[in-house]
C-alpha cells in the first residue's frame, strides 16, 4: 500500500484515510516476535496480511487486527485432535513424558495422574529418573498426593529402561489403566541421553506399545524450543506436547513453529504448580492470550 | 533451510569494499541481518530496538578500517557493543566483613537454582570458605531432599530443619523465612563463613511468592543476591527479570543450562534491563559443570558467527 509517489499516496489518504501505516504493521510484528512467535513465522504472517489487505482493500486497523487472529487460529488450527490415547485394549495404555531439564515433567505425570484417577482410572507411575537427585521421591511424592502406585529403583543410578520397563510390567499385573513413565530431564544436543531415551521407549516395547508420548515444553522456552521438539520427535516420535507454566507472563509462541513445522499438536497446558493446574489447550483462549500482549 | 548469519552476511558484505567513512547503505543492510540475528537468539524485542539504535549511531560515519569491508565493520563495532554490555563491571563475590556471607539464589520454577547451590558450595569449599546450604524451599515436592544430596555430593552440610513437602509431610511444615534467619544463626555458631540459601522457584507476577523472597532476603540482609535464569527462555525475559529486580533487587545474574544449543540471547536482555552482571555460567547438571561467566564467548554464542568474528579480530 505504500508509494513513493506524493501524489498517489495523498490521493490513497484522501480516498481511505490510510490508517493502516508502518506503525501498525510494526506493532504487529512486535506482538508476534514478543509473543516467542520466531522471526520466520511473523514475517509470513505480517506478509500474508500485508497481501490480504491490499487484496481485499481493508483499511480499518482493528480489521487487520481481526485477519490477525483468524490467520494464527487457522496456523495452530482448532480441527486438530488433541485427545489424549488413554486406553488400549486388554493391557494398560502406555505414556511416556519427555523434555529438557526442569521444564515440569514430575509435575505434569502428577497432576494427569489426578485427572486419571477422578475420570475413574487405575493408574501406575513409573520413575524413570534414577539421574536426579530425588527425582524418584518427587514422582513418588506426587504419587501419594493423588493416591496411585510409583514403581522405582531402590539404587541410584539404576538404568532408567528397566524401572520403566518394570513399571509398564507392574501395571500389566496390578490391571492398571494407564502407565505413566516419568524420565529424567535432559538437552536435545546431549547424543548419549538422547540414545538413552531411545533405548528407553525400545525396552518398554518389547512389552507393550507406547500409546503417547508427551513432550513438556515451558511456555518461556524461546526459539530453542523448536530444536528440542525436531530431536526429541527424532528419537521418541512425540506425539503430543504440553504447554506448561502458562500461568507466568509467557506466551509459549514458540508452539506455533513447532506445529507447522512437525504437526505435533499441544494437548494440555499447565497453570500453576499445584495438582489442578492441568487444563486442555484451547486454540481460541491460546490466541487471544498470544494478541494480548 | 535457514543460512547461519555468517552466510547471510557473507552474501551482504559481497561487493562492499571499504573506503573512507561508513555510509547510511552499508549499515542498514548488515543492521538488518544482525536485528534478526538476535531475534533469533531470543534477545528480547525492546533490548533489539535499543540496540540496533545505538549501533547504526555508532557506526554511522565511522572511519571504514584498511582490512575490513564496511560490513565487517558494523559487525565489529555490533560485537564491541554486545561485549560491553555483556562485560559491565565483571566481579568477585563480594564476602561480608563479619561472616557469614549470606548468598541468596531466586529465580523461576525449574531455572536451576538447587543445582547451582550445591555447585556454588562446591565451588566455594574449593577456594577454602566452610559454606553450608539453607533449605528454604519448603514447597516443591521433595526440593529438601534434592539439596541435602546437592550438599552430601559437595561435601557440604545442609540446614534443614523441615522436610518441606514430600510422601511423609505432605502439608508444608516451617516457615521459609524463618528457616533461612535461623540458618544464619546456625552458621555463625558452626563457623560457617559462608551460608547459600535455596529458595522456592516462584513467577514474576506472584505477587505474593515475590513478597516472600523479599522477607528471606531482608530477614538474612543477604549480601549476594543471586537471580537465576535459564539461558533457553525467551522473550519472557525482559519481564522476568524486571519483576525480580523490582522484587528481590539481585546483585548478580548466573545464567544456566548453558550446555545446551540455545544461543541464550536473554543474557544480554537482562544484562541490558537491568544493568546487573552476569557472574556465574552453571553448564550441566553435574558438580563440577559451573564457570566464571566470559563476555566474549557469549557474544559469539550470541551472534552464533565466531569464524566471522575470529576473521574480524585477527585483523
Ligand atoms: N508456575 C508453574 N510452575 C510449574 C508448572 N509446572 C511445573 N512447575 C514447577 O516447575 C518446576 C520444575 O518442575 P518439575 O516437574 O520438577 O520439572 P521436570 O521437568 O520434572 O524437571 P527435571 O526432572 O529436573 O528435568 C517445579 O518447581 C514445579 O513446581 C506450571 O505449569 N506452572
Ligand atoms: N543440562 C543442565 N541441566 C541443568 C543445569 N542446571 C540445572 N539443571 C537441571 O535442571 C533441572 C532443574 O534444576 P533445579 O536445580 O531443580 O532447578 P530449581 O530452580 O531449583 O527448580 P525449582 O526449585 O523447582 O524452582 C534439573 O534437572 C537439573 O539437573 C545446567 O546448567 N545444565
Ligand atoms: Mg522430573
Ligand atoms: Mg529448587
Amino acid at each position: 500500500v505504500k508509494s513513493n509517489n506524493v501524489f498517489g499516496k495523498s490521493l490513497l489518504a484522501l480516498l481511505s484515510q490510510d490508517k493502516i501505516d508502518d506503525d501498525v504493521w510494526d506493532e504487529i510484528e512486535e506482538t508476534l516476535l514478543m509473543a516467542d512467535l520466531g522471526t520466520e513465522p511473523t514475517l509470513e504472517l505480517v506478509d500474508r496480511l500485508k497481501e490480504r489487505v491490499t487484496v481485499e482493500g481493508t483499511q480499518d486497523t482493528a480489521k487487520v487486527k481481526d485477519m490477525l487472529h483468524e490467520e494464527l487460529t487457522a496456523l495452530i488450527d482448532p480441527s486438530l485432535d488433541r485427545r489424549l490415547s488413554v486406553t488400549a485394549e486388554g493391557r494398560p495404555a502406555v505414556m511416556l513424558v519427555v523434555g529438557v531439564n526442569g521444564v515440569g515433567k514430575t509435575t505434569t505425570v502428577g497432576k494427569l495422574a489426578r485427572v486419571l484417577v477422578a475420570e475413574d482410572k487405575s493408574v501406575t507411575l513409573g520413575a524413570a529418573d534414577t539421574f536426579r537427585a530425588a527425582a524418584a521421591e518427587q514422582l513418588t511424592t506426587w504419587g501419594s498426593r493423588v493416591g496411585v502406585p510409583t514403581v522405582k529403583s531402590d539404587t541410584e543410578g539404576a538404568d532408567p529402561a528397566s524401572v520403566a520397563f518394570e513399571a509398564v510390567s507392574e501395571g500389566i499385573e496390578n490391571e492398571s489403566d494407564v502407565v505413566m513413565i516419568d524420565t529424567a530431564g535432559r538437552l536435545q544436543n546431549k547424543a548419549n541421553l538422547m540414545d538413552e531415551l531411545g533405548k528407553v521407549k525400545r525396552v518398554v516395547e518389547k512389552k507393550s506399545e507406547v500409546d503417547e508420548v508427551l513432550l513438556v515444553l515451558d511456555a518461556t522456552t524461546g526459539q530453542n524450543g523448536l530444536n528440542q521438539a525436531k530431536v526429541f520427535s527424532e528419537v521418541v516420535d512425540v506425539s503430543g506436547i504440553v504447554l506448561t507454566k502458562l500461568d507466568g507472563t509467557a506466551r509459549g509462541g514458540i508452539v506455533v513453529a513447532i506445529q507447522r513445522q512437525l504437526g505435533v499438536p499441544v494437548k494440555l497446558i499447565g497453570l500453576g504448580e499445584g495438582a489442578d493446574d492441568l487444563a486442555p489447550f484451547e486454540t481460541e483462549k491460546f490466541v487471544d492470550a498470544l494478541l494480548e500482549g | 533451510m535457514f543460512n547461519s548469519l555468517s552466510d547471510r552476511l557473507t552474501a551482504t558484505f559481497k561487493n562492499l569494499r571499504g573506503k573512507g567513512r561508513l555510509s547510511e547503505a552499508d549499515i542498514d543492510g548488515t543492521a538488518r541481518e544482525i536485528r534478526r540475528a538476535l531475534l533469533d537468539a531470543d534477545v528480547a524485542v525492546p533490548v533489539v530496538r535499543e540496540f540496533i539504535a545505538k549501533i547504526k549511531a555508532r557506526a554511522m560515519g565511522a572511519e571504514v578500517s584498511e582490512a575490513l569491508n564496511p560490513g565487517q565493520q558494523v559487525v565489529k563495532i555490533v560485537n564491541e557493543e554486545l561485549k560491553g554490555i555483556l562485560g559491565g563491571e565483571t566481579r568477585e563475590l563480594q564476602l561480608a566483613k563479619n561472616p557469614p556471607t549470606v548468598i541468596m539464589l531466586a529465580g523461576l520454577q525449574g531455572a536451576g537454582k538447587t543445582t547451582l547451590a550445591g555447585k556454588l558450595a562446591a565451588h566455594l569449599k574449593g577456594k577454602g570458605h566452610t559454606p553450608m546450604l539453607a533449605a528454604c524451599d519448603l514447597q516443591r515436592p521433595n526440593a529438601v531432599n534434592q539439596l541435602q544430596v546437592g550438599g552430601e555430593r559437595a561435601g557440604v552440610p545442609v540446614y534443614a530443619p523441615h522436610p518441606g513437602i514430600s510422601s511423609e509431610a505432605e502439608t508444608p511444615t516451617g516457615d521459609p523465612v524463618r528457616v533461612a534467619r535461623d540458618a544464619v544463626a546456625e552458621a555463625q555458631s558452626k563457623l560457617h563463613d559462608i551460608v547459600i540459601v535455596d529458595t522456592a522457584g516462584r513467577l514474576g507476577v506472584d505477587q505474593e511468592l515475590m513478597q516472600q523472597a523479599a522477607d528471606i532476603k531482608a530477614a538474612v540482609g543477604a549480601h549476594e543476591t543471586l537471580f537465576v535464569i535459564d539461558s533457553m527462555i525467551g522473550q519472557d525475559a525482559v519481564n522476568t527479570a524486571q519483576a525480580f529486580n523490582e522484587g528481590v533487587d539481585f546483585t548478580g545474574v548466573v545464567l544456566t543450562k548453558l550446555d545446551g544449543d540455545a544461543r541464550g540471547g536473554a543474557a544480554l536482555s537482562v544484562a541490558q534491563v537491568t544493568g546487573k552482571p552476569v557472574m556465574y555460567a552453571s553448564t550441566g547438571e553435574g558438580l563440577k559443570d559451573f564457570e566464571v561467566f566470559h563476555p566474549d564467548r557469549m557474544a559469539k554464542r550470541i551472534l552464533d558467527m565466531g569464524d566471522v568474528l575470529s576473521l574480524i579480530e585477527q585483523a
